[in-house]
């Protein structure tokens, strides 16, 4: 057994500032685990652009995000074990990962968890018809196409218009794909607007919504797809049934954080963002243990995964230099109209707490009000607020006194 | 050459009839029609191993039921199949339900099945927690249990072939003539198979094979039957095998762990148009999850990680068939094996080589011969300083490819090499579970794509889900320009 | 001389309509001045970035993400993939390496590096 600092589980984003952080903050012995060849996580195939305007200020594609961490980790020498994969953290933070030099067993003082999400599964949705060859999830295909060179399929039909989906859509049709349609269940689509304009009005690509994929056909590879507007409970109505010819489904159908890990190890998810209940410092309900980036909560950007994994870099060295903040803890709530708030607990401290949250759909003019009981905390109004982009409140440093005993984000509509 | 035996299809009876023919100084050939084995209804089933309460007295059902069980479970150890004895249950709700289940309980002692017991409700739910409240009375069956079918399959063709015997795959029987004393068998790519013996055991096909022979006094049926899988999050839902009262169409939908530890709900029972029939419906799904919450209420269909159907193929009789042709000599049937069909297989598979014996083949013990396989999760089933010692021989193993399942690269490339080795994705995943778990392969998939590639030295466009048409890929390699 | 147009500006979306009027383009719809810059310049001369991947010849299913090192003329992006497509690279490569010299009107760069 050997003994680090702190041990970051998953090397993409998140993985990479939280210890860069973690190292500024005063902790040099950090160590990075990932389960591929090289670090970067997820931004090693979306080889489109749109990433760190925010973060970096300039507008890169996701190799060259990645490549500007992996070079701020290799700066400061900080240890990455790659084709490493974790498969038990303890309680009490021992780290066991296999990996072709054997099983290694790490002692950490703090764990960070940085193991990103997957994508929702054909067998998730429960799309009923046959079991062809063709049916990939869009990360999948993205992964074949762009780092293997592999075009699955020639005419595509893609189910979900988040943004993986609008950008495999281009991706595709670049590549001398036709692609048939975009469905989405819902009446408005999760994905960017700029994806919309610049993915499929672009290229003439077709988005039907309120529309979904209601049967899969094909015995070897497949053949077609039917696809059939829902009414207001999401199922097909007959009537609007039509058959696309296609030999490629590719799904787009939401993210679920990966914390597989995270529940072996007793650390409490949180129904709602699917991630573990964390402070703001992004510690979980088991000490030692902190969470950032999409295994936490499923992020729209990048560059907000970078921050985010900065407050838990800094946060686990704290802790690991005995200079972690203590107080009293409470809760907080979404109120309605809110599908969450993070983070789910707030340690009373001097600072300002910034709160994330979503909106379980779309609404035109509106104020955000954070109470606690009938005491205003804080308010934000926005013009408009969607399902798909992170909403970012601040309660005011100070404003965290004794009487608080629970946080509660109401969501008020303006005429 | 002429074999001794030739089987046609390599579902788990043609598989359970080749290993116990492999004991015997023969030669044997079994020739599938599909890219892998077990691709009919060994593949997409309930994986029960039923206790023998509900045949019909006097059937072959029962009989083969029976004294399939205990034979089922030693073939199990031998072969190292994922299997447990997790004992059944039949559910009563109200009078006429517990009167059924008290005929099943006086029928299960007629066929001598042992350990049956009849329950209150509440006693039922003492071991049940999710048992529905509305249960009032249940049939305790402890001998019943849950098996792999596919794995089962697998491991008793490939021990057959470790054993001497030849597999043939993608061979599709277009016709079957006798020629002296025994069968000349032709597939549509024009290879021909000669035999003594012919033992037609090709599943949902096995009326099509004896109207070849001209000897076809029944018509299969096929019924479809859809399942859904849930997370092994939700595996532990019940530890029993929850069936319910048992109709004409089959065993009601039941509730239950998989060998692995899943859980799974199912099946439907409707007449489909076609034995190839694979598709599962709105209707059938939604029945599936509305009569699995009737015995457990608390069955979570927000976990489900895939559905699939299957085909039963049935014939107007009910019972199995298995017998020597009356007409053509050295012709056995063993067709119309529904359910029980997987528990009663090597009891099949026995009696098919008695019937073997009585057409003439002479048998002789093969010096020799060893029953047993591998276990394919020993690695799994380390303890961590084992794996640690394993690795250091054997790298491979120490890179996980699928994450869900904690498959790794060496056990991935053992699947292709060991009989009968996989040869598409599909089979990989069932001789693995690579890209069984949550996220379906979403990650795996191209690594496993990678590994058949390497492992066969089949160009990765060329590699399929499962065989024939199904290609992973098929929009070609881009960016084929020079260099500038 | 009438265009209709989403804003892609935040997540509003405003629905935006330029019109040109000797020689003058002005837009409508809009809920803000950046929307009506971002109008007038998509219905002028739309331009897009264009991120790809060549493949590197001499590695085993290898792809290169490139991108264009400015943007070009929306209209060209076919033509542009034309030339990518006809087009592969050869390791080492670094992140910023020139690929292309001209493709209408741009440089195609690396956006990583294969060792």
């Amino acid at each position: 057994m050997i003994a680090h600092d702190i041990v970051v589980v998953g090397g993409g984003p998140a993985g990479m500032a939280a210890a860069v952080a973690a190292y500024d903050r005063g902790v040099n012995d950090v160590v990075i685990l990932d389960r591929e060849e090289t670090m970067g996580g997820i931004l090693r195939q979306c080889v489109h652009n749109g990433f760190g305007l925010h973060k970096l200020g300039r507008e890169l594609t996701g190799p060259e995000y990645a490549a500007h961490y992996a070079a701020e980790v290799k700066k400061r020498g900080i240890r990455t074990l790659s084709e490493t994969m974790v498969t038990s953290i303890t309680p009490d933070l021992l780290v066991t990962a296999t990996s072709t030099r054997g099983i290694q067993k790490i002692q950490a003082r703090a764990v960070i968890l940085a193991m990103g999400c997957r994508e929702r599964a054909r067998g998730a949705l429960n799309i009923c018809g046959t079991r062809p060859a063709g049916v990939y999830s869009a990360g999948t295909a993205q992964k074949l196409v762009n780092c293997e060179g592999y075009l699955v399929g020639k005419r595509v039909v893609i189910l979900g218009s988040g943004d993986i989906g609008l950008i495999m859509a281009r991706r595709m049709t670049l590549e001398g794909a036709k692609v048939a349609a975009v469905c989405e269940i819902l009446p408005y689509s999760g994905g960017l607007k700029r994806n919309i304009v610049q993915c499929l009005e672009d290229y003439h690509i077709p988005l039907y919504l309120s529309t979904t994929v209601s049967e899969i056909h094909g015995n070897e590879r497949l053949e077609g797809v039917t696809i059939a507007q829902v009414d207001e409970n999401r199922r097909p109505k007959p009537e609007t049934a039509r058959f696309i010819p296609c030999d490629t489904l590719l799904l787009s159908c939401g993210l679920i954080p990966e914390n597989e890990l995270s529940r072996a190890a007793g650390v409490a998810i949180d129904r709602r963002t699917g991630g573990a209940a964390v402070d703001q410092f992004r510690q979980t309900s088991v000490p030692g243990i902190y969470a950032c980036g999409n295994v936490l909560q499923v992020h729209d950007l990048v560059d907000y995964v970078s921050d985010e994994a900065e407050i838990a870099g800094r946060a686990a060295a704290a802790r690991v230099l005995e200079e972690a903040p203590t107080g009293e803890t409470v809760e907080t709530e979404p109120g309605s109209g809110l599908r969450y708030v993070l983070p789910q607990r707030v340690m009373k401290t001097e600072e300002p707490v910034d709160l994330f949250l979503r909106v379980t759909r779309p609404f035109g003019k509106l104020k955000f009000v954070v109470k606690a009981g009938e005491r205003v905390l804080a308010t934000a109004s926005r013009p408009v607020a969607s399902p798909g982009e992170m909403e970012r409140l601040r309660i005011p440093a100070g404003a965290l006194t004794d009487g608080v005993e629970k946080i509660v984000v109401e969501l008020e509509e303006e005429a | 050459m002429r074999y001794d035996v030739v089987i046609a299809g390599c579902g788990v009876i043609g598989a359970m009839t080749a290993r116990e023919l492999s004991r015997y100084d023969l030669k044997v050939c079994v020739l599938e029609k599909e890219n892998d084995v077990s691709m009919g209804s060994s593949r997409a089933n309930s994986g029960i191993i039923h206790g023998g309460y509900d045949p019909v007295p006097g059937t072959l059902k029962a009989e083969m039921n029976v004294k399939g069980v205990p034979l089922l479970y030693e073939a199990a150890r031998e072969l190292n199949v994922p299997h447990r004895q997790n004992g059944s249950m039949v559910c009563a709700f109200g009078a006429e339900e517990e009167s059924a289940i008290k005929a099943l309980y006086e029928r299960g002692m007629k066929n001598g099945v042992k350990g049956l017991r009849l329950l209150k409700g509440a006693q039922a739910r003492e071991l049940e927690p999710s048992l529905s409240d509305k249960l009032t009375a249940a049939l305790l069956v402890p001998n019943g249990g849950i098996i792999s079918p596919y794995e089962l399959t697998v491991a008793a063709i490939g021990n057959a072939m470790d054993n001497g015997v030849e597999l043939k795959r993608n061979f599709e029987i277009c016709r079957v003539i006798q020629e002296g004393d025994g069968f000349a068998v032709q597939s549509t790519d024009q290879e021909v198979v000669r035999g003594r013996i012919f033992v037609n055991a090709a599943g949902a096909f096995t009326d099509h094979i004896a109207k070849m022979l001209h000897d076809c006094d029944f018509t299969i049926i096929p019924r479809g039957g859809e399942y859904m899988i849930l997370d092994k999050e939700v595996g532990n839902t019940v530890s029993r095998t929850i069936f319910q009262v048992p109709t004409k169409e089959g065993k009601g939908i039941l509730v239950c762990p998989t060998a692995h530890g899943n859980l799974m709900t199912g099946p439907t029972a409707a007449e489909v148009p076609t034995t190839e029939s694979r598709e599962t419906t709105r209707e059938g799904l939604d029945t599936v999850a509305r009569l699995a919450k009737k015995s457990v209420p608390s069955v979570d269909f927000s976990k489900v990680i895939t559905s699939f159907a299957g085909v039963r193929s049935s014939v107007a009789g009910g019972d199995f068939i298995i017998r020597l042709s009356k007409k053509v000599p050295g012709l056995i049937h063993l067709a119309a094996i529904d359910s029980p069909g997987l528990t009663s297989c090597v009891a099949i598979a026995r009696r098919a080589v008695e019937l073997a014996e009585q057409a003439g083949l002479k048998l002789t013990l093969k010096e020799g011969w060893d029953g047993t396989r591998p276990d394919p999760e020993a690695f799994r089933k380390m303890t961590d300083e084992e794996k640690d010692h394993f690795i250091k021989e054997h790298p491979d193993y120490g890179h996980i490819v699928c994450r869900c399942e904690g498959v790794s690269e060496g056990e991935i490339r053992a699947a292709v090499r060991t009989n009968p080795g996989a040869l598409d994705v599909d089979g990989v995943k069932r001789r693995t579970r690579s890209g069984m778990g949550r996220c379906q392969g979403g990650f795996c998939g191209p690594y496993v794509m990678r590994l058949i590639s390497e492992e066969t030295g089949t160009p990765l466009e060329e590699i399929t889900k499962c065989g024939g048409a199904s290609r992973m890929i098929c929009g070609g390699r881009i960016g084929e320009g020079a260099v500038k | 001389m009438k265009k209709e147009l989403t804003c892609i500006i935040c997540p509003r979306g405003c629905a935006l309509t330029v019109t040109e009027n000797d020689g003058v383009w002005t837009a409508t719809g809009n809920a803000c001045p950046r929307g009506a810059t971002y109008g007038v310049a998509e219905a002028t001369h739309p331009t897009r970035t264009i991120t790809t991947l060549v493949r590197v010849k001499n590695r085993v299913d290898t792809m290169l993400s490139v991108k264009t090192e400015n943007p070009i003329a929306k209209e060209r992006i076919p033509e542009l993939m034309r030339l990518i497509h006809q087009t592969s690279a050869l390791a080492p490569v670094k992140a910023g390496k020139v690929i292309l010299e001209d493709a209408c009107g741009s440089r195609i760069i690396a956006t990583r590096d294969v060792e």
